[in-house]
């Protein structure tokens, strides 16, 4: 069984990678989402894999429960992954509008530097 | 007073400007000048404690963990700089009320007159080095803004830049040294430091820490070789150059190296590094003083030079030499200030500061021409002023040195030399000589407001000459012992018969004069003669740090996110690798479950969907099915390993997920070209390949090995019920044991709907409405925009969803479910409504503003965790108990729920805000509003069956 999910989380991750390195941002947005897949059960897995033992406690029942701490923190991770995603794609949504194109890189116009000032405390006229 | 008050009220005297501004530069200087004179006056209480060779001190606990703590003291040292800051600080405040013209911002100015001024005092008054790190950089960001307070002037902001550059990095080197030390002397107190300077100085890091913190020191004392940002700051307003540039913040390094003396000083290292640094700089400024045309400039060297005297005489390391190093603190203080605040009276009446277009000023400025003459002579050294007692008393301890003497007293006659004639020069070819008629402004003495202070000055430099004693020797006597740490009583006298000193003094003075008649021609040769430019040789550096910074951004990131991507993962990918082969992770000792059927099926269409999705991402719509079903797979996932909280989450997540992606492909392209070629494809696939394995097997490596460390889940499974009052251990987790925690992460979430909606709002403007405005949609549209059956399911189903959502969130605490889920099931049958019949259709028929319910869920959730404090418990404790209500059973209520309901309403705003975005875009694109809940309208067809 490990070795089911940690190749199901190892392929997650791959294909999540894969779509990470494409040019248009709807493929990394699709990317982000499985690598979020991959990380939230992975992160969920540290807590290793118990079946039908959930962390509810029962009066008396000195049973073993599986660890919640992760659970918790994935629950979390979850929502807030949520939110991610959508700003996201509203950051890709609004690049497509505003541009006219969803490339993902950065047009070279964009990575022109400004002139480095010169840091010259002289006045003006002299300086010319 | 409380040392720690003191050190307080000139901030809180900083926020008064701001408050008194509008009622006019008078009042706001008065607000103050009062608060100064408080503190100033609570300072001067402490003087018979102080005379008596006790230290005041307070201590308040800030951060302990890391031994930051806000402890304060009061010794001879504190209370002499103390009263050089406050005093001054008191003068100058009135000067410049005078000084600042009506069009300058006079509050601000006061604010950060006030803040430099608490900055100091911090300085002064700290007991921990650690605080006192603290103050140092406030002092270097106040006296920032301070410098650069004429905005307009490219000059006042280069300046500003300069100074901020030098003394921030001898700050940071100075945090490291300050580290260093308290290291060794285990403890950040300075009162534990001073005791333990057998250990510091045996450490072997003792060299490291004495180099780093005098870095600091010299920096901020504007010593060779940085002393050339403090001429540059001179394009401050004159009141600020005089309070920081001659009493306050360039003192703070000298303040730094007495306060440390006891420990750091005495030893050959500090002998050789202090001394020399100090002679060198006394020397060099002094002569640059006297070839400067700007008195300002003239002023500016002449301080440099002064600081190097007094840092020669703590490089010394004698007791002797301290005690006239502190004499000579306060001597210089009072003899700059004034001659600072006169040349801003010649400035301001005359028009220029440029000596070569001045002379002649005597008759027409007789009051001003008394204080320059009477405080540059005290300056030059000529008896019976007090600036000639701590001459002397430095040329005696340079001509009583046991190592290297004759190379000192040399120097030192020279640089006094030198001194002698700027000083003269300052008096001679400002006010002496014909008068002129081509002053930019007609020259005449200022009010009263604006010569008093400087008068006041010169009346002390005149009395401490007298009577040295009478005036400043218990001063001396108590900071001197604050410095050695012994009991200290200096001799000062203006008579100490024939000795090497006095002759040195006379050589000094008589070729001061003679240097002054030769002084055109000295000029002419200094100007022709090459120099370094300190300046030039900073810009360069600044220059070149700058586009090396630029190169190595552009290599890394040259705008392909991929690349930027890819290297990311190897770098990561190779971290991991290294972690795996050189650690040990133990044998696998867990054994394996054993897989059913149902899980296997699972696995495949797991395999299956993530495959088909990589193969088909292009056709995106295809794509997010196909993601889904990884969405849902994953939901399933959890159910079966026993977290059914988390199932819940992940599948009403995956709801609202792809309803998002959904209605964003609408205005998206629907497929993606093949944009790379196979090759580069082949390599990123290898890179995903090698990434997939590494993170998988890692997470097999992990699965099979039990956990190295206890975990701490099992306090909280033992705990869950006893202290937070619920069965439901994750959702105890999440309201009560890492409430904290959660209570950021639905902050954050609340944060990023409100992004999106500012996203949407600049959208919406400009350029992209424009687009959206004749946007054309790249779809068929539905014939049936509003279908019946869904308009009729929705409505049917909102009470059934509403009633689940409010139960979910009730049994949260006990059973799967809670805040975030509940949140997410209202969210998704509200977001059904929306989809049904139109989203301002819907909008139109509640009026709940999302960006509140977001607000009210981060304030509930506060609130709830503040109410804890009324029961003397930390933040976000929770507290429970039962209630009966009849007909209903037994059922408990804890104030986790309030908290729980603030995360229920900040996740239903996300949400609901999130989509409210989208449709505000629909809406600008064309999409029109129907009046109607649905396309077909029953009630009519009724009417017409009829």
């Amino acid at each position: 069984m490990e070795l089911l999910v940690a190749s199901g989380i190892g392929a997650c991750m791959a294909a999540g990678i894969y779509l990470i390195l494409r040019l248009r941002t709807f493929a990394v947005v699709l990317g982000m989402t499985m690598i979020t897949y991959a990380i939230n059960t992975f992160l969920f897995a540290t807590g290793r894999l118990v079946v039908n033992l959930p962390p509810i406690l029962h009066d008396g029942d000195a049973a073993a429960y599986t660890d919640p701490l992760p659970q918790a923190l994935v629950l979390t991770a979850i929502v807030i992954s949520f939110g991610m995603t959508a700003v996201v794609v509203m950051m890709s949504l609004g690049a497509f509008i505003e541009g006219g194109d969803d490339h993902i890189n950065m047009p070279p116009d964009d990575r022109e530097m400004p002139p480095l000032k010169t840091i010259d405390d002289r006045p003006e006229e002299e300086r010319a | 007073m409380s040392p720690a008050l003191i050190a307080l009220l000139p901030f809180i005297g900083a926020l008064l400007p701001g408050l008194l501004v509008r009622s006019g530069r008078s009042v706001a200087a008065m607000a103050c000048g009062t608060v100064t004179l408080v503190a100033l006056l609570g300072l001067l209480l402490h003087i018979p404690a102080v005379m008596r060779g006790e230290v005041i001190t307070a201590r308040i606990e800030w951060l302990p963990m890391i031994q930051l703590n806000a402890n304060f003291r009061i010794d001879g040292l504190s209370l002499l700089f103390g009263t050089l800051i406050l005093g001054i600080g008191l003068l100058i405040i009135t000067y410049a009320r005078f000084y600042l013209s009506r069009t300058d911002p006079v509050g601000k100015f006061y604010t950060y007159l006030m803040l430099f001024q608490g900055a100091m005092m911090g300085i002064v008054l700290s007991d921990n080095i650690l605080l006192l790190l603290v103050f140092w950089e406030l002092t270097s960001l106040s006296s920032f803004l301070l410098i650069g307070y004429w905005r307009h002037l490219p000059e006042g902001r280069q300046g500003a830049r300069m100074a901020l550059t030098v003394t921030g990095m001898g700050g940071m080197a100075m945090i490291a040294g300050m580290m260093i030390l308290g290291q060794i002397a285990g403890s950040y107190d300075i009162s534990d430091i001073l005791r333990s300077k057998e250990t510091i100085q045996a450490s072997e890091w003792y060299l490291p820490a004495l180099i780093l913190i005098l870095l600091g020191a010299f920096t901020k004392s504007a010593q060779f070789p940085f002393h050339f940002w403090l001429p540059h700051a001179m394009a401050a307003p004159t009141p600020v150059s005089a309070y920081l540039h001659s009493a306050t913040m360039v003192k703070a390094g000298l303040f730094l190296m007495a306060r440390l003396w006891p420990v750091l000083g005495g030893t050959p290292e500090w002998f050789w590094i202090v001394a020399t640094t100090g002679l060198v700089t006394m020397l060099i400024g002094a002569v640059i003083a006297l070839f400067k045309d700007d008195l300002k400039a003239v002023l500016a060297f002449s301080t440099v030079s002064h600081l190097g005297l007094i840092t020669m005489l703590l490089g010394f390391g004698t007791r002797e030499a301290a005690i006239a190093a502190v004499f000579h603190i306060i001597n210089h203080a009072t003899f700059k200030a004034a001659l600072f605040m006169t040349a801003g009276i010649v400035d301001h009446e005359a028009g220029t500061r440029s000596i070569q277009r001045l002379g002649g000023l005597r008759k027409l400025m007789p009051v001003t021409f008394a204080i320059v003459t009477v405080a540059a002579l005290s300056m030059a050294g000529i008896p019976p002023l007090n600036g000639f007692l701590s001459k002397e008393m430095m040329l005696y301890e340079a001509s009583h040195l046991e190592t290297a003497r004759l190379f000192f007293m040399t120097v030192a006659t020279v640089a006094a030399l030198f001194s002698v004639g700027y000083s003269l020069r300052f008096v001679f070819h400002v006010f002496t000589g014909p008068e002129r008629d081509d002053y930019p402004h007609q020259p005449h003495d200022p009010g009263f407001g604006m010569w008093a202070g400087p008068a006041l000055l010169t009346v002390l430099v005149v009395l401490i000459g007298l009577f040295p004693n009478t005036m400043a020797g218990w001063l001396v006597d108590a900071s001197a012992s604050a410095v050695t740490g012994e009991s200290e009583h200096a001799h000062l006298a203006l008579w100490h018969g024939l000795n090497a000193a006095l002759i040195m003094s006379l050589i000094a003075i008589a070729g001061g004069i003679i240097l002054l008649r030769r002084h055109e021609p000295a000029l002419k040769s200094w100007e022709s003669a090459p120099r370094p430019e300190a300046k030039v040789i900073f810009d360069t550096i600044v220059r070149a740090s700058v586009l090396a910074g630029r190169w190595i951004t552009d290599k890394f990131n040259n705008g392909s996110m991929p690349r930027a991507l890819s290297f990311f993962t190897l770098t990561s990918l190779f971290a991991g690798a290294l972690a795996w082969y050189t650690g040990d992770a133990g044998p696998a000792t867990r054994p394996m479950l054993p897989v059913g059927p149902i899980p296997f099926i699972g696995w495949l269409l797991a395999m299956f969907a993530t495959g088909s999705m990589v193969f088909f991402h292009r056709v995106r719509l295809l794509a997010l099915v196909l993601i889904a079903i990884v969405g849902l797979i994953t939901s399933i996932f959890f159910t079966y390993f026993s977290a059914p909280d988390l199932a819940l989450t992940q599948i009403s997540v995956e709801v609202v997920t792809v309803i998002l992606l959904l209605l964003a492909l609408n205005f998206l392209p629907k497929r993606t070209l093949i944009e790379t070629t196979t090759p580069r494809r082949g390599w990123d696939a290898c890179i995903a390949t090698l990434a997939g394995l590494g993170f998988g097997g890692l997470c097999y490596a992990i699965l099979r090995r039990d956990f190295a460390f206890d975990s701490i889940s099992g306090y909280m499974l033992e705990n869950s019920y006893k202290l937070g009052g619920g069965d439901n251990v994750v959702n105890v987790i999440l309201v009560d044991f890492r409430g904290y925690d959660t209570f950021g992460e639905i902050t954050v979430l609340g944060i990023a709907a409100l992004a999106i909606f500012a996203l949407t709002q600049t959208l919406l403007q400009g350029k992209s409405s424009a687009r959206l405005k004749n946007w054309v949609h790249d779809q068929r549209r539905a014939g049936d925009r509003h279908p019946m059956m869904l308009v009729i399911v929705t409505r049917v189903i909102l009470p059934i969803s509403l009633v689940v959502g409010l139960f979910i969130f009730l049994r949260g605490h006990n059973q799967p479910g809670g805040g975030f889920i509940a949140g997410l099931v209202v969210a998704i049958a509200l977001l059904m409504q929306y989809m049904a019949s139109g989203y301002a259709w819907a909008q139109d028929r509640q009026n709940i503003p999302f960006h509140a319910l977001i607000g009210a869920g981060v304030v509930a959730a506060g609130v709830t965790g503040i109410g804890a404090w009324f029961n003397g418990k930390p933040f976000l404790t929770s507290a429970y108990g039962y209630v009966k209500l009849p007909f209903l059973e037994e059922f408990e209520l804890a104030t986790a729920m309030g908290f729980d309901l603030g995360v229920f309403l900040c996740v239903v705003g996300a949400v609901m805000l999130a989509l409210n975005s989208l449709s505000r875009i629909a809406r600008q694109a064309g999409e029109t509003v129907n009046e109607k809940p649905m396309d077909i309208d029953l009630s009519e067809e009724q009417k017409g069956a009829h």
